[in-house]
């Protein structure tokens, strides 16, 4: 694939937003191609979720642009934004925990209706919604736990239920905040080929990831954030050998980097 | 038999209040200590249109539901700015607004309320005693399959969704602050409509039938009976307000009943005692699975839940949800 003639469907133009005095984000512009598989690494505190906040919506800007497929999106509430296409999941898991499992996934399918009238008329566990909403437990290997509710589920099951209900958002972009966090060694895996099978199918990925290995191994592009700010950008192999990711990692000894 | 009668209607009427306040509070999340306003912005709306404009009671109580689901959406819309434990403030501080404007404004009656309503007529026939109960008891019907009807929709489904996580609703594309007035709306215009049979069953009404007691009262009957449930509202409803009118001992300490209840039922079975997971309503289940010959019964509680609520184990979050503080810094630490 050639990332360099893919279409952007994602622009940020000197992103901003400060908490107090605290530049959380600092003018940081960037560019999602279509296609591809985003990581968003950098270490603790350098604004990776604030990144993910701002673009679906949950942080205002301080400062800058965000565009989606050409249109602006900073300043649209949240809801909005997930009904254009963006689909996102939540580092600290939100599962609906009295919902079932299914009832999760179709609390995702209803997006198009929430703002008409049908909303008020039009029940939800209609043969189709519940069809469609067991085809995404299935290709998130949730099938077995459709009837079960939401808020019994261990922590990995409910990274892939996050990730489910984005998919119900027919999403054009997903924005995945560290699904791989407290997994185990087989369950980060199956979600890499999970994400890469949604790639696969046409869906545009940017994840935050402090699981360098598996960053590394799934993303065709990576952006290292520090302190607010963009320090490098480029593929995995770049990224590994760059001198100033190495030092904001591990400080001035980059030895261990070879490890 | 009249007294008998007199007590199935009130216990209908407020039946009607605890399932709409159950709209709010049990489908949609939103604590509220206020609903007595709503009971009462209907009851003066019929009343006003039927003394000061001679309206019947018919298009009147039509009028009642219409206009009180109107406030309803207004008076839901400083709540869009606060959570859980400010807006329990906030909807007692509508109450306390709403009594003072019926109590203070000439326009409302004053002090001395409304008096001289008419009960209802259908086909020249006046709806008295058992005809007046079958009214209230047809309102409720109807308020049932309201609240049966909302809760198997789309919106049902976000009043859900707003309820268990409002920034999980937001990125499932709920409007998070359409969905509140829309709960509000409706839970609303259901007690107005109750708040007119009440002022036109009574003939007279006085600004203090909707003080805050009232609005304690109906929370209590909710989560006495189980929030979030069809049943337990009106079981609630019914049995804590039959039971005052029998029980001298308990009819001088009505009030005291009220906030027992709802500070017992907090400490030992939030759920309701008839809630998916409350111990009388797992015996209850039992009981009908053991005298049911067949296979095993299709679980008959909410429809929002479609495992058998008999297997798993009670989940922090039912709680959570009419205590308001809890979930305070859930949402807050993201």
């Amino acid at each position: 694939m050639s990332p360099k003639t893919a279409d952007v469907i994602l622009e940020t133009h000197r992103l901003s937003r400060h908490f107090g005095g605290l530049r959380a984000v600092d003018q940081v512009s960037f560019q999602v191609r279509q296609g591809e598989i985003l990581g968003l690494i950098g270490p603790n505190g350098a604004g990776k979720t604030t990144v993910f906040n701002l673009i679906s919506g949950f942080l205002k800007p301080t400062a800058g642009t965000i565009h989606f497929q050409g249109r602006p999106i900073h300043g649209l509430r949240p809801n909005a934004i997930a009904r254009l296409g963006i689909g996102r999941t939540f580092q600290i898991v939100k599962p609906f925990s009295d919902l079932t499992v299914r009832e999760n996934v179709l609390a995702g399918l209803g997006h198009d209706l929430y703002p008409t009238l049908r909303a008020l008329r039009e029940h939800y566990l209609r043969p189709d919604a519940v069809r469609r909403a067991d085809r995404i437990l299935e290709v998130v290997g949730l099938s077995e736990y459709a009837d079960v509710r939401a808020g019994t589920l261990p922590i990995g099951l409910l990274r892939r239920l996050e990730i489910a209900r984005a998919l119900a958002l027919e999403p054009v972009l997903l924005l995945l905040d560290e699904s791989a966090a407290g997994l185990t060694h087989h369950e980060v895996e199956a979600l890499g080929a999970l994400v890469r099978g949604l790639r696969d199918q046409g869906i545009t990925i940017l994840l935050v990831e402090h699981n360098m290995r598996f960053a590394m191994g799934l993303c065709d592009r990576i952006i290292v954030l520090n302190q607010g700010r963009i320090l490098a950008e480029g593929p995995p192999e770049a990224i590994q050998r760059n001198p100033k990711v190495i030092e904001a990692y591990l400080g001035h000894s980059g030895r261990v980097a070879h490890r | 038999m009249g007294y008998l009668v007199s007590v199935m209607t009130f216990a209908s009427i407020w039946a009607v209040l605890a399932l709409s306040l159950n709209i709010l509070t049990g489908y949609a999340g939103q604590v509220s200590l206020g609903h007595a306003a709503f009971f009462g912005i209907g009851a003066y709306t019929s009343a006003l249109l039927a003394v000061k404009a001679g309206w019947s009671f018919w298009p009147a109580f039509v009028a009642a539901v219409l206009v009180t689901g109107i406030c309803g959406a207004l008076l839901g819309l400083p709540s869009l700015r606060v959570r859980h434990d400010f807006l329990v403030l906030a909807t007692m501080g509508v109450n306390f607004v709403v009594v003072a404007v019926f109590k203070y404004v000439d326009f409302f009656g004053g002090a001395l309320g409304i008096v001289g309503l008419q009960k209802p007529q259908i086909f020249g026939w006046t709806l008295r005693g058992w005809g007046f109960l079958a009214l209230a008891v047809a309102y409720l019907l109807l308020t049932l399959w309201v609240s049966d009807y909302v809760r198997r929709t789309w919106a049902g489904l976000a009043f859900a969704t707003v309820r268990e996580d409002e920034d999980a609703a937001e990125a499932m594309g709920v409007s998070v602050p359409r969905f509140k007035i829309y709960a509000f709306a409706i839970s609303a215009a259901l007690a107005g409509g109750a708040g007119s049979l009440y002022a036109h069953f009574l003939g007279s009404i006085f600004p203090d039938h909707f003080a805050f007691v009232e609005s304690i009262g109906i929370m209590s009957m909710v989560v006495f009976g189980g929030l979030g449930t069809l049943r337990g509202p009106v079981v609630g409803a019914f049995v804590l307000k039959i039971l005052p009118e029998y029980l001298r001992v308990v009819g001088d300490y009505r009030y005291t009943l009220y906030g027992g209840v709802l500070v017992l039922m907090m400490l030992f079975q939030p759920q309701g005692i008839l809630g998916d997971n409350s111990w009388l309503w797992k015996r209850l289940q039992a009981l009908y699975a053991r005298w049911r010959p067949g296979p095993q019964p299709r679980p008959t509680s909410r429809a929002l839940s479609a495992a058998n609520p008999g297997d798993d184990p009670a989940p922090a979050s039912r709680s959570g949800r009419v205590n308001p503080g809890e979930r305070t810094h859930e949402s807050e630490n993201s």
